[in-house]
């Protein structure tokens, strides 16, 4: 019962980082596309979140951890090329 | 242990229907700073129910999951905020005309003008490339007398 509705959660989670990849294509400007990543690299927490329940490893939010730290960093980055250039 | 996994599931869930209410407004929604706005509070949220239910049907994980809802807490309303000034700085106006006019006051135009101002001077001590001593502030000394 409780693996068939997080497997339903799963599936909506991968919907919303599929739907948010529309963004990153047909975005006009670089900040369009870097919201839609911003947003899609949480969405990705959330997945990796799941694969830890899924798989029973606690491990894998170390993996989750530093992956939002290094989308974090890069949003940081990215926004200042945006405002003063490298 | 069994009625735990299953409200968890049910939190982890709601999470993922506020994921997926973040993705419909990152494409729906008209603007730039809106597209910001609903793709940064909607996804918080949604991570953050989705950690609890994990955290909810493992209940010894809940350590670094405590860790990761306060990073994801600290981090994305800051990474939102560096977006929306970087785009608010290179001249990025709304989409609504009464935010965009001039009757709205600009409380950033002071910070924009030391930092303009502040690229150009490093510009040109770079251009001369002797008089660096002014180089290790946030502002050069030159330009205080111009912001007061």
């Amino acid at each position: 019962m409780a693996d068939i509705i997080f497997s339903l959660a799963a599936v909506i989670m991968l919907a919303a980082v599929t739907i948010s990849f529309i963004r990153i294509l047909r975005g006009p400007e670089l900040g369009d596309r870097i919201a839609a990543l911003d947003a899609m690299t949480i969405m990705a927490l959330s997945g990796i979140a799941f694969l830890a329940h899924f798989f029973g490893r606690v491990i894998y939010l170390d993996v989750a951890l530093v992956y939002g730290l290094i989308s974090f960093l890069g949003v940081i980055a990215i926004a200042r090329y945006m405002e003063r250039g490298l | 242990m069994a009625v735990l996994e299953i409200i968890g599931s049910l939190i982890s869930l709601m999470g993922a229907l506020f994921l997926l209410l973040a993705a419909v407004g990152l494409v729906r929604m008209p603007d730039t700073y809106n597209r910001m706005q609903t793709g940064t509070k909607a996804t918080t949220l949604g991570s953050l129910l989705f950690f609890i239910g994990v955290g909810l049907a493992h209940p010894s994980w809940w350590g670094k999951i405590l860790i990761l809802i306060v990073f994801i807490f600290i981090t994305n309303p800051l990474s939102s905020h560096v977006l929306a000034r970087a785009l608010h700085f290179i001249g990025k106006d709304p989409l609504l005309k009464r935010y965009s006019d001039g009757s709205s006051r600009d409380d950033l135009a002071a910070d924009e003008k030391t930092g303009r101002t502040g690229t150009k001077s490093d510009a040109e001590s770079g251009r001369t490339g002797t008089e660096t001593e002014t180089g290790f502030g946030p502002v050069p000394a030159g330009t205080e007398g111009d912001a007061r």
